[in-house]
Parts: C-alpha cells; sequence; structure tokens
C-alpha cells in the first residue's frame, strides 16, 4: 500500500488578504499535510485579491516541504477567465488544479491535477484524463463508495477523496450572496466576505440545509469520513482531501493523519473533531449511497 | 443582420408528443431511452428500442430528424448500459447522439465515428477552449451551451468556435446552477440529473398539511410553504424558498420558465444553429403550443418581421417567466 496523503483543498471562501496569508504561513509552519491547492475556483472578481501575495505564500509553503497546486476556476465564462487559466496552465514551473474541461485541455499534455468539479463518474472518463496528462485525480463528491472502489480498481493514476469539510455542491452564474443582500453581480460590493465559512440557508421550518459562498452552493454540513479512511485506504485509496474551513485546520489535518496511521481510533478521532468544529453537523451519506446530508456513521453524532 | 435559419428542436417524452412535435413544425425532435441513460428519467416516459425505430421512421418521412440524448454519467462498472445506448441508437437510425459524459463521447468517437455528436447542456461547456476540446478530442459538431452566458457572450463565441454549432434553450424549465454540476438533489434526496437522470424526484416529494397551509417537501427538506389559498407547486430544490439572512426568499431563482419569444430577433442574429424547447416531461399540450409559438416566432422574424405574441402563460412554471442568463440583470 502507498503511504497515506492529505491535501488540502483550495480555501473557497472571500477571506480578507490578512486571513489568507496567515492561513497559509501557519499551514507551512505548522500542518501536517503533504499538499496544498491555492487558487481562486469560485468568482473570477475575486482573483485579484489573491494574486499579489500569491508568490510568497507559494515560496513559503515550498520552502516547508508542502506540494503546491494551483487551482483553477470551475465556470469559465469570459475571454479574461480563460487567459488566466491558459497563463497558469501552461507554465511549466506550476502543477494545476482543473476544475473545468478548458483548464484540463488548455494544459496541452503538461501534467495536472484532475479536481473534483470535473466531472468523474466512470472509468472510461478517469482514462481519458489520465490520457491528457492527469497524474491524480480528486473524485466528485456525490459518488458512493461502490463507485469509488470500482476507479480504484481500474485506475491508472493515483485517487483523492473528499474526506472533511462542506461539499461543493453547485456553481452559477449567479451569485447568491448578492441577490440575498438586494444587490446584483455587477455591483456586488464583495458582501461574500461577510460568509467566510459560508452563509446560513435554511429551510423556511428552520432546518440548516446549504451554504452559500457567493455563485457557489455548499453543504451545510461538513464532511466527515474518519470512520472511513480504513475501508478507503482497503479500497486503493491514498490521498484525501480536507476543505478549509473557519475551524483549527492543523489540528483538523493531525486528526486525519493520527487516524490514518492507526494512532487514533476513528470514533475518539470523531469525538475531538466534533470538539473542534463547536456548532456544527456532520454528514457522510454520500459514501454509503445515500442522500449526501445524512450521516451514517452514528459516532459522529452527539 | 445574421439570416441563418436556425433549427427548431423541441421535446418529446412520448411517441405521441413526437408526432405533436413534428405536426407544430418541428425540425428535431430530441427523445431518451426509457432508463437511467437520460436526464429525463421520469416513470411513463421516454422510448423503448422498437419506439425509438418507428419515431426514426416518422420523422425521417416527415422531414424532421430525430436526436437521441443519452446524457447522464455512466455508473462506474456499468458503462456497458451506455455503451449500449450509445449503439442502439446509431444502429436505429438517429440523427444525433447528445452525449454529456467525456468517457461516452470517447466510446461513441471510436466505435461509430460516422455518428453525429452533440454535446449536452449536462457538460456545461461554456468557453471556446472547453469547446474545441469536445470538437477535436471527439469530432462534437454541435455544443448545447449551459444556461450561463448573456446573448452578446453567446454571439461573440459563435463567431470564435465556427464551424463548431451551437443550440441554445429558448423556452421551459430553467436550471439556475451550471447544468451537469449541481448535486444539490442527491444532496436532499440521493437522486440526481448526473447520477440517475432526475432532478427533485417525485419519489421523494411530499405535501404536508401545515395549520395554515401546505409545506411541499422534498426527501426531510421543507421546499416551500403555501397559504391555503395557493396552487401548491413542485418542489424543484432550486425553486424553493429558503431564509437566508433572516429573511424568507427564493433565493436561488422564483418558479419560472425560460420564455425568449421577445429575444428571437437578438438570438438569430447571435449565429446559434438550434433552438431548443425544454420539457420532454410535458404532455402534447405543451409540446403543441410551445413548438408552434417558437415556429411562427422564428419563421416571423426570418420574413423580416417581429415574433407574433403568443399566449404561454397558462403553461409556463407559476405562470411567471424570464429571459434568464441571456439578459446580464439576471446574474
Amino acid at each position: 500500500m502507498n503511504p497515506a496523503r492529505l491535501t488540502l483543498g483550495p480555501l473557497l471562501y472571500n477571506w480578507s488578504a490578512e486571513a489568507v496569508r496567515d492561513f497559509y504561513f501557519r499551514i507551512a509552519d505548522e500542518a501536517d499535510i503533504d499538499t496544498v491547492c491555492i487558487g481562486e475556483v469560485v468568482c473570477a472578481k475575486r482573483a485579484p485579491f489573491l494574486a499579489p501575495q500569491l508568490p510568497e505564500i507559494v515560496r513559503r509553503l515550498t520552502a516547508a516541504g508542502k506540494e503546491v497546486v494551483l487551482s483553477t476556476l470551475a465556470l469559465v465564462m469570459s475571454a479574461a477567465d480563460l487567459n488566466l487559466i491558459a497563463e497558469t496552465a501552461t507554465d511549466d514551473g506550476v502543477l494545476i488544479e482543473a476544475n473545468d474541461v478548458s483548464a484540463a485541455a488548455l494544459a496541452g499534455g503538461r501534467p495536472f491535477v484532475a479536481g473534483p468539479l470535473l466531472n468523474i463518474y466512470n472509468e472510461d472518463t478517469l482514462a481519458c484524463f489520465a490520457g491528457m496528462g492527469a497524474i491524480r485525480a480528486c473524485l466528485p463528491a456525490e459518488l458512493p463508495a461502490t463507485a469509488i472502489a470500482t476507479l480504484a480498481e481500474s485506475a491508472s493514476i493515483p485517487l483523492e477523496i473528499q474526506a472533511f469539510g462542506r461539499l461543493p455542491l453547485a456553481v452559477s452564474a449567479r451569485c447568491y450572496a448578492a441577490r440575498s443582500r438586494s444587490l446584483a453581480k455587477d455591483g456586488c460590493r464583495f458582501v461574500c466576505a461577510q460568509d467566510p465559512d459560508g452563509m446560513p440557508v435554511d429551510t423556511l421550518d428552520g432546518v440548516p440545509f446549504l451554504a452559500v459562498n457567493g455563485t457557489q452552493t455548499l453543504s451545510h454540513h461538513y464532511l466527515s469520513l474518519l470512520g472511513m479512511l480504513a475501508p478507503l485506504r482497503q479500497a486503493g485509496i491514498d490521498r484525501f482531501r480536507l476543505w478549509p474551513q473557519t475551524v483549527d485546520m492543523v489540528a483538523v489535518a493531525d486528526l486525519f493523519r493520527r487516524t490514518l496511521a492507526g494512532d487514533l481510533d476513528p470514533a475518539e478521532a470523531g469525538d475531538r473533531l466534533a470538539d473542534l468544529c463547536p456548532g456544527r453537523d456532520f454528514a457522510d451519506g454520500y459514501i454509503h449511497g445515500r442522500e449526501g446530508r445524512v450521516l451514517v456513521d452514528m459516532e459522529m453524532a452527539d | 443582420m445574421n439570416q441563418q435559419r436556425p433549427e427548431l428542436v423541441c421535446p418529446a417524452g412520448t411517441p405521441a408528443a413526437l408526432k405533436t412535435a413534428i405536426e407544430a413544425g418541428a425540425d428535431a425532435v430530441y427523445v431518451g431511452f426509457r432508463d437511467e441513460t437520460n436526464a429525463r428519467n421520469f416513470p411513463g416516459l421516454n422510448f423503448s428500442r422498437p419506439e425509438l425505430k418507428d419515431a426514426i421512421g416518422l420523422a425521417h418521412r416527415n422531414g424532421a430528424k430525430v436526436l437521441v440524448a443519452i446524457n447522464t454519467f455512466p455508473r462506474a462498472g456499468a458503462t456497458d448500459i451506455w455503451h449500449r445506448a450509445v449503439d442502439d441508437a446509431v444502429t436505429l437510425g438517429a440523427d444525433a447522439l447528445i452525449l454529456a459524459d467525456i468517457g461516452l463521447l470517447a466510446y461513441a468517437a471510436e466505435r461509430h465515428p460516422e455518428a453525429r455528436l452533440h454535446l449536452s447542456v449536462q457538460a456545461a461547456a461554456s468557453n471556446p477552449a472547453s469547446i474545441r476540446f469536445y470538437a477535436e478530442r471527439f469530432g462534437v459538431r454541435r455544443v448545447v451551451l449551459p444556461r450561463v452566458l448573456t446573448v452578446a457572450e453567446i454571439k461573440a463565441l459563435n463567431a470564435e468556435i465556427a464551424p463548431i454549432e451551437t443550440e441554445v434553450f429558448v423556452f421551459g424549465g430553467l436550471c439556475v446552477m451550471a447544468e451537469g454540476r449541481c448535486a444539490l438533489s442527491s444532496y436532499a434526496t440521493g437522486q440526481s440529473p448526473n447520477s440517475n437522470g432526475v432532478c427533485s424526484p417525485a419519489a421523494a416529494v411530499r405535501y404536508v398539511e401545515t395549520e395554515t397551509g401546505t409545506a411541499s417537501m422534498l426527501g426531510e427538506i421543507t421546499v416551500n410553504h403555501f397559504r391555503h389559498d395557493e396552487p401548491a407547486g413542485y418542489p424543484t430544490l432550486c425553486k424553493g424558498r429558503f431564509v437566508a439572512q433572516d429573511q424568507a426568499s427564493y433565493l436561488f431563482e422564483e418558479p419560472t420558465s425560460l420564455n425568449t419569444l421577445g429575444l428571437l430577433p437578438d438570438l438569430i442574429d447571435a449565429g446559434i444553429t438550434a433552438f431548443k424547447i425544454e420539457g420532454r416531461q410535458r404532455g402534447r399540450a405543451y409540446v403543441a403550443a410551445v413548438v408552434s409559438a417558437f415556429r411562427q416566432g422564428v419563421d416571423a422574424v426570418l420574413a423580416g418581421g417581429t415574433p407574433p405574441v403568443a399566449s404561454l402563460d397558462a403553461i409556463v412554471e407559476g405562470g411567471r417567466e424570464t429571459a434568464g442568463a441571456y439578459r446580464k440583470a439576471w446574474r
């Protein structure tokens, strides 16, 4: 069995420049994480905020021994979006994570990572991306363990599974952070910055359901696959992705690392994860072939 | 002004609807097999193999084309079901296959190099780099555009990607999220358009009486609530009412339908090859009314006039309509 690796997914939310810098510096200095993804995935309008400090953050992460991957935009609509991706994708010095077919195509045969927002549902599609130059693939959120096992059996490249955090569920041309505050997308005043962990969306009868991050819709529940790490390892999965949330991600990574190493019992790890994420609800339905919002592994229930 | 005559591509969930669409002036009709291989996998809908054979015969005798949608994402370990759908559609004489999955496109391009391939809206190819990839790699001739672009953006895109054809939705149910990239339905119900060919599936729908009216539910999720004097609408997730910022609202989109009759001159000018009407799950009355209205509208614009004002109010969702992303203000 290959050693297990942890990937930090790209920060999806619109945090302040200082918060972004502090977050990644701390990851560089303290987190037991192998790969760090960084880049604006959700909204092209936000990309200019990250750009000035990106080189410094990448240097710090690289110096700390992390593999750095530049994640690209999920919904690519304008020539400006495409130019930005083309610039990154054709730079031999960086490894990109493609979150749209355009980025994979623009890589032009250079190595890239197939991101979780590409639709890789079956072995034929996985093989196509591998043939295009994908060196690994992070699978979509809604895949059940049965499909993951089938893919792992046929895969010629390592597979990564989303294991912690809010699940990215949808992208849109429309901005719901702006719409919820009666603003147009063009005059959005970047109100999404007020939702550093997503804007809560409840049902009319008060059940927490979704979280909005600008044009992106995520799950209310935090995914936790702590209890599934061992069977997924058995099925041939080497990599696990943690999505940044407004919790202590260094501590979260530590829990996953120690559980993967067998140094921590999954139930104990689950208790500690719940302590690290006060007020958050957990779900793991997709991996069990159920609705994504349900919790099957009851060890994560309070 | 660009005066290319756009093809009117119309929905048929049953052989009867196909006949109705052709009689109402459809240039092409799109259909699916009666299984999970297409994105309208609803009970009582779609075509068996013999029904498709007859439908293609009828359409061809009337000068219309039949496009077969095989546009879900094949399940790992079960891709043979989708391969068989591709093989059968080609054998039965389909004029084009509408596919979304890259692996399935590769299969179709390799096994049936003569088949005409269209890229489904479920692939959400929204830019020239993606579109060229599908054309160069798999020989895709036409791309059904996701409902995220404005008319001006579509016009610019067409100029850039020619001779690859584009097809856009002109009427019907409206996805608010980028198509094929939305898992809201499976998050609430376990069934998604990508995997199962259903969104907000009927089997998960419940209407629950409350003290003040009726709640429409999808699985355990309350999607909307209606007073006793309001008609209770279908709980499509992205058209529901939710609470955000301490306010209940149609956060994603109102229960509304896309209607572009008024935009037809602009859409024709944008150099689009085909106009698509949504609604394979709808009945013959819908097909007849919408197809006729758009047939007359397109013909009127091409003759130098304006589209006649057709009354489609009775058949649009919630009685309300929108031009969606085609107008920038929608964003």
